[in-house]
């Protein structure tokens, strides 16, 4: 958090309610910083506060204590006029889309634009245009009711971008749609970034999501932000436990570790059980040509992920080596020499 | 036909015309029914906003506000409409000047529907989805806004259904104000019919009654059918 000039600065944020006696504390001490033009990504399972949290950016949600300030201006210290004068400035999408049943697709994109001062051509020719942009031109006239979830969410986003925000807030807005429609959204999103050039902030419970459209990625456990990064950095090296857990959810190295484990098949071949991980191009040298040359050790290669995030590859693979031990341990070193993660993994289960 | 009506319905005919007539008794009826309907349906749309804003989860809580309101309806729903009629004599003389005739029975209509009508229109905005006017909220929308851009607008249908509901009951009520010096059909019913031994005039105040009954349905789900998508 060393930027200190974000679109969104949220300081010392915490969150706590009252419910029959019960205290609830949903945010603890949150600082984040959201630069312009960044995709941020807030991680977490349910419960864990990334609602309340980005609820709090537009003060939906008004924070216990902490400050909140969105392009320079203090929002906990802002008339409840002025506070809606900026919230204007912050488009908002949700899981359940929240479009009026009782109006249009092109009514809907209408109803912020009511309050804008511009005629109706004008509007007219806005909501034209922003319809093209989300690609549902030829359904202005029909009713939310008559739209699939995918579509529906288009609507939102039309309706979110009608004020030409700086900011979008994305809660949760692929979670009731299926992985096609969320590919396609998340798309859309990452389009609008680039050339509208604005923020957004999405908070999810899919790695690939974030994966998809975000640079920047918090990790929120239990109220509390537990880790923050760049994706490439969280993805590529993950340092708390949930932030592993999810990635590895993403790269499915969790289910083969699993299977690994009791097939075997490492026993078997009588060897060690290592993870290798590596961002950028280290792959291109031929590691398992290497260990065979230099040690006589034989690289069974047991899985392999590799993605491109952002234009980088990030890779993942599982090897069993199989040798001489003391052949093996030098080769483990050899692994440690190059540019890229290496772990040795335990070949009992956790827990064990 | 003429002779068909004069052999069954002697006494029908007899109280055609006149000032305590069917004509008359069922402008009465009308009268009373959508006069009261106007000034229950103002008060009662009005009070049942103030209710579901005010309330602990609305768009500007209110915890004092709220319970004395809640409290107040309840009240005024639990008062027997017979008593009513009585107990607010006074009252209405004060607002009408009469206590009697179709408008001496407007005040008490009034009254004894509001509170109803408050709840039933509690009822059909607590149902606007939150999401949506949390939308509106996140859109910049004042509160203001909100009741008439969301609420009444998304809540319309269920706004008309309970309205449809309380006109039924309201023609319920005028039936009762009108046998106790209120006029109209209830008093044609009772009065003419019941009390002098002439079945075919209850018979008829009855079927006309239905046949408002009938409409005013007919009309709710029309227009209902027409908003809802």
């Amino acid at each position: 958090m060393a930027e200190q000039n974000g679109i969104i600065q949220l300081k010392d944020i915490d969150v706590t309610f009252h419910n029959e006696g019960k205290t609830i504390e949903a945010v603890k001490d949150v600082s984040i910083n959201v630069n312009k033009g960044d995709v941020f990504g807030v991680i977490g399972y349910s419960g864990a506060g990334k609602s309340t949290l980005v609820r709090v950016i537009n003060l939906l949600q008004k924070p216990t204590s902490g400050t909140v300030v969105v392009n320079d201006q203090n929002l906990t210290q802002l008339s409840a006029k002025d506070l809606r004068k900026a919230r204007r400035n912050i488009g908002m999408i949700f899981q359940h889309f929240n479009l009026m049943n009782s109006l249009t697709v092109y009514g809907n994109v209408d109803f912020p634009l009511r309050d804008s001062g511009l005629s109706k051509a004008e509007r007219k020719q806005k909501i034209d245009k922003l319809l093209d942009i989300v690609g549902l031109s030829d359904r202005a006239k029909n009713y939310p009711s008559q739209l699939s979830g995918g579509q529906k969410q288009r609507v939102a986003i039309a309706r979110a971008l009608a004020n030409d925000p700086e900011i979008l807030i994305s809660d949760e807005a692929t979670s009731a749609l299926d992985p096609k429609t969320t590919t396609e959204i998340l798309n859309l999103l990452g389009r609008l970034n680039e050339e509208l050039g604005i923020t957004i902030v999405i908070i999810t419970h899919e790695m690939d999501a974030i994966k998809q459209v975000c640079n920047r990625v918090a990790v929120m456990e239990n109220g509390e932000l537990i880790e923050e990064g760049s994706l490439l950095s969280i993805f590529g090296n993950p340092k708390q436990q949930l932030t592993k857990d999810f990635v590895n959810t993403s790269t499915h190295i969790g289910s083969v570790l699993d299977e690994i484990r009791s097939s075997g098949i490492v026993d078997k071949l009588s060897g060690r059980l290592i993870e290798l991980n590596y961002i950028g191009d280290s792959t291109n040298e031929p590691i398992v040509v290497e260990l065979y040359k230099r040690f006589q050790v034989e690289a069974n290669i047991l899985f392999s992920n590799i993605e491109r995030l952002q234009s980088t590859t990030v890779g993942i693979m599982l090897f069993a080596l199989t040798g001489d031990d003391d052949k093996v341990e030098q080769a483990i070193q050899y692994l440690n020499s190059l540019k890229v993660n290496v772990k040795e993994i335990s070949l009992k289960k956790e827990g064990e | 036909m003429a002779d068909l009506v004069n052999k069954f319905l002697p006494n029908v005919v007899a109280n055609w015309e006149g000032d305590n007539g069917f004509v008359v008794a069922i402008w009465q009826t009308l009268y009373m029914t959508f006069v009261s309907a106007l000034f229950a349906g103002i008060i009662g749309i009005i009070l049942g906003i103030l209710l579901v804003v005010t309330a602990d989860d609305g768009i500007t809580p209110h915890k004092t506000f709220y319970t004395c309101l809640d409290k107040l309806v309840n009240l005024f729903r639990s008062i027997p409409f017979i008593i009513l009629l009585a107990v607010i004599g006074p009252f209405t003389k004060l607002i009408v000047g009469q206590t009697i005739g179709p408008t001496g029975a407007l005040v008490p209509l009034v009254i004894g529907t509001a509170p109803f009508f408050a709840r039933q229109v509690q009822l059909a905005l607590v149902e606007v989805d939150h999401g949506v006017i949390e939308a509106a909220e996140a859109i910049g929308l004042s509160p203001i806004k909100i009741i008439f851009r969301v609420y009444l607008r998304e809540g319309l249908p269920e706004l008309i259904r309970s309205g449809t509901l309380t006109i039924i009951s309201l023609i319920g009520l005028t039936a009762m104000a009108g046998a106790v010096g209120g006029g109209g059909l209830g008093n044609m019913a009772i009065s003419v019919g019941y009390q002098r031994f002439e079945n075919d005039v209850t018979i008829v105040s009855m079927l006309f009654i239905l046949v408002l009954v009938f409409v005013i349905q007919g009309l709710g789900d029309f227009a209902v059918r027409k908003l809802e998508h």
